[in-house]
C-alpha cells in the first residue's frame, strides 16, 4: 500500500514538529511549509494526499491561500485554527476546505479525522450500493438502513439527511450548507428544523444518542459524519 | 453623592437651571415684597445661589451669582426697575452681596472638587488591591501548571534512563493535566476581557439543549474526571433559541468547579427543564457546599472562598454570572439538601415545538 503524503503549513516550529512526529510515527510521509508561499508551490509541484493548512500564516490570510489552492487542487484540506473563530471556520468550510480542528487539538483526534478523510468517498464511486461498519447498513439502490440486522424506520427526511452524511464522510458540514442541501435555499436560516432532525436520526442511528459516534457536533458550526473512526 | 449626579447634567443645561431657579425664587420674592424687607430677601437669593453652589459646576454659579445680584438691586432695592442704587448703604449691601455669593460658589464647588478627588484616589486603591489578588491568584494558577511541566519534561529530558515505564507515563500524565488546567485558565482569562470589554454580544439562534449538555458532559467523561455525573432531562424540553457558546461556558465553568471542588466519587446531577419560555438548569453537587455568609459573594469577580486551599482565580463564577446575565437571565447558588452546591441558571429565551414534524 502506498502511504498517504500529508503536507504541513504552519509557521510555528513547535506545531510543525508535533505534527511531523505525530504523522510519521503513524506511518504517513510528511512534508512541511512554514509560509503561504512555500506551501503554495509544493502543493502546485508535487499535490500531497492532505494539506493540513493553518489559518494563521505571516506571510498571507490563510483564506486567501486556500482559495488559490482550491483553482487546481481536489484532495482534502484540513484547516487548524487558534481557538474562538467560529466565523473563520465556517468561511473556510465555505471556500472548500472539508475539516478543521481548533489548537491545541489532541493528536488522537487529528490522526482519526485524517483517516476519515483519507478513505475512499462514496459519491465519487457510483457502483457502491451498500456502506456498511460493523453496526450500520445503508443500501442505496433499495433504501434501507438497517442497524444490527434490524430495518430502521426512517422518514423521507432522516434519509436524505443520513445519505448526505454519508456521501460526505469526514467532512464537516456547515449548518447552511446541510439546511440548503435537504430543506433548500429558503431554509437557511430555519435551524430549527436541523436540530429537531438530527436529534430524531441519532435516537435512531446511534447506539447511545447523547454520546453519539456517528453524527459528531461541531460546536457552532455544523456537524461531521464518521462512519469508522 | 447627590452632587455627583447633578454635576453630570451637561454644561449648557446647568446654565439654564441656574437661571430658571434664580427668576423662579426671585417672582415668588416679589410677591412677598408686601410683607418682607428686601433685605431679607437678599439673604433669600443667597440661599438660591448656595443651593445652585452644591450642584452645579462654578461658571454657572458665577452665573447665578451675577444674575441675583442685578435681579435684587433693579426689583428688590429702591427705586425699583432701575439699576442706579439711592443709598450708600445699599451700594456696600449689594457689593456685599455679590462678593459673598461669590465666595460661597467657590468654596462649595471646592469642597466638591477635594471629595471627587478623594472618591478617585479610593477608587484607584480599590483596583490596585484588585489588580493584586488578581497577580496573585492567577501566578498562582498559572505557575503551577507551568512549574509541573518544566519539571516533568526536564525529568524525562535528562533522566531519561534512571525513570522505568511506569514512573515516565505518570510524569507525562502530570504534562498532559497539568496542560489542559493552563489551558483552562487561559480560555476563562479570554472569556473575563470579553466580558469586560462590554462590547459581548448575544448570538442567538436555536439549539437542542440535550445537544448542549451532552456535548460539555462528554468532555469531562472523556478527560475521565473522578465524579460522576447524572443528566436528567425533561423529554418534553421545547428547543430554546439562545447563545449556545455562553450557555456551554456556564455548564463547562460549574461542571469545573464541582469536579474541582468535591471528593471523588462525588455526585454532579444536572437537570435540565422549562417553565413558560425560561429555561431552567441546574448542576448540583452532594459536595461540602458553600458557607452562608459567603454566598453572595462568590459571584465577584476575584472573590476566593475565605478558607480554601485549593487554587483558583476567583474568575469561573464571575463568568457565569456574566454569561447569565448577557443572556437576561440569572444565577442563584444555594446549598442543597445534601449540603452540597446547587446553582441554579435561569434563562428566559423564544421556544419553539416542532412536534408535527414527526413524519416529514
Amino acid at each position: 500500500m502506498n502511504r498517504a503524503e500529508i503536507l504541513v503549513i504552519d509557521d510555528e516550529l513547535p506545531i510543525r514538529k508535533l505534527l511531523e512526529i505525530t504523522l510519521q510515527s503513524n506511518d504517513y510521509f510528511v512534508r512541511l511549509a512554514a509560509t503561504a508561499k512555500e506551501g503554495l508551490l509544493m502543493v502546485a509541484n508535487h499535490p500531497p494526499d492532505i494539506v493540513i493548512l493553518d489559518l494563521g500564516l505571516p506571510d498571507g490570510d490563510g483564506h486567501v491561500v486556500l482559495k488559490k489552492m482550491r483553482e487546481w487542487y481536489v484532495k482534502p484540506v484540513m484547516i487548524l485554527s487558534v481557538q474562538s473563530s467560529e466565523e473563520d471556520i465556517v468561511t473556510a468550510l465555505d471556500n472548500g476546505a472539508n475539516d478543521y480542528l481548533v489548537k491545541p487539538f489532541r493528536p488522537g483526534e487529528l490522526l482519526a479525522r485524517i483517516r476519515s478523510l483519507l478513505r475512499t468517498k462514496v459519491d465519487s464511486d457510483e457502483n457502491v450500493a451498500i456502506i456498511s461498519n460493523t453496526e450500520l447498513q445503508i443500501d442505496l439502490s433499495s433504501r434501507i438502513v438497517k442497524r444490527n440486522n434490524e430495518i430502521l424506520k426512517l422518514t423521507p427526511t432522516e434519509y436524505s439527511l443520513l445519505i448526505l452524511f454519508v456521501k460526505n464522510e469526514g467532512k464537516v458540514l456547515t449548518h447552511h450548507h446541510i439546511l440548503r442541501e435537504i430543506w433548500g435555499p429558503g431554509y437557511m436560516s430555519e435551524s430549527q428544523y436541523l436540530r429537531v432532525f438530527i436529534a430524531q436520526l441519532r435516537k435512531k442511528i446511534e447506539k447511545d444518542p447523547n454520546r453519539p459516534k456517528l453524527i459528531h457536533t461541531e460546536s457552532g458550526v455544523g456537524y461531521r459524519f464518521a462512519f469508522n473512526e | 453623592m447627590s452632587f455627583f449626579l447633578f454635576s453630570k447634567i451637561p454644561k449648557s443645561f446647568q446654565y439654564l437651571y441656574s437661571i430658571i431657579i434664580v427668576c423662579f425664587v426671585a417672582v415668588i420674592c416679589h410677591f412677598s415684597l408686601s410683607f418682607l424687607d428686601y433685605r431679607i430677601i437678599a439673604l433669600i437669593l443667597l440661599l438660591a445661589v448656595s443651593i445652585i453652589a452644591s450642584m452645579f459646576n462654578i461658571f454657572p454659579v458665577l452665573l447665578a451669582a451675577a444674575l441675583s445680584a442685578l435681579i435684587w438691586d433693579y426689583f428688590f432695592i429702591p427705586p425699583y426697575f432701575h439699576f442706579r442704587i439711592a443709598s450708600t448703604e445699599d451700594i456696600v449691601l449689594i457689593l456685599t452681596y455679590f462678593v459673598i455669593a461669590l465666595v460661597n460658589g467657590i468654596l462649595t464647588y471646592r469642597i466638591r472638587k477635594y471629595e471627587k478627588e478623594l472618591v478617585l484616589k479610593e477608587e484607584k486603591a480599590n483596583t490596585i488591591k484588585l489588580y493584586n489578588t488578581l497577580l496573585n491568584s492567577l501566578s498562582h494558577e498559572l505557575r503551577t501548571p507551568i512549574a509541573t511541566i518544566l519539571g516533568a519534561s526536564d525529568n524525562i529530558l535528562s533522566r531519561n534512563k534512571k525513570l522505568n515505564d511506569n514512573q515516565k507515563s505518570e510524569l507525562i500524565s502530570e504534562i498532559s493535566k497539568a496542560s489542559l488546567r493552563l489551558n483552562h485558565q487561559v480560555e476563562n482569562l479570554l472569556n473575563m476581557s470579553r466580558l469586560e470589554s462590554g462590547i459581548i454580544k448575544t448570538h442567538n439562534d436555536w439549539y437542542d439543549i440535550t445537544e448542549v449538555i451532552y456535548g460539555v458532559v462528554n468532555q469531562f467523561e472523556d478527560n475521565k474526571i473522578e465524579q460522576k455525573i447524572v443528566v436528567k432531562i425533561d423529554p418534553q424540553l421545547p428547543l430554546f433559541k439562545l447563545d449556545k457558546g455562553m450557555l456551554e461556558q456556564i455548564l463547562y465553568n460549574l461542571i469545573n468547579n464541582a469536579s474541582r471542588y468535591t471528593p471523588s466519587n462525588s455526585l454532579i446531577r444536572i437537570d435540565a427543564n422549562s417553565k413558560s419560555d425560561i429555561l431552567i438548569l441546574t448542576v448540583e453537587d452532594n459536595g461540602f457546599g458553600f458557607p452562608p455568609d459567603e454566598i453572595k459573594a462568590v459571584f465577584d469577580k476575584f472573590y476566593r472562598l475565605k478558607n480554601t486551599k485549593i487554587g483558583g482565580t476567583g474568575l469561573g463564577l464571575s463568568i457565569i454570572k456574566g454569561y447569565a446575565e448577557a443572556m437576561g437571565g440569572r444565577v442563584v447558588l444555594q446549598n442543597a439538601e445534601t449540603h452540597g452546591a446547587r446553582f441554579t441558571i435561569t434563562i428566559p429565551a423564544e421556544t419553539s415545538y416542532l412536534n408535527n414534524l414527526k413524519n416529514e
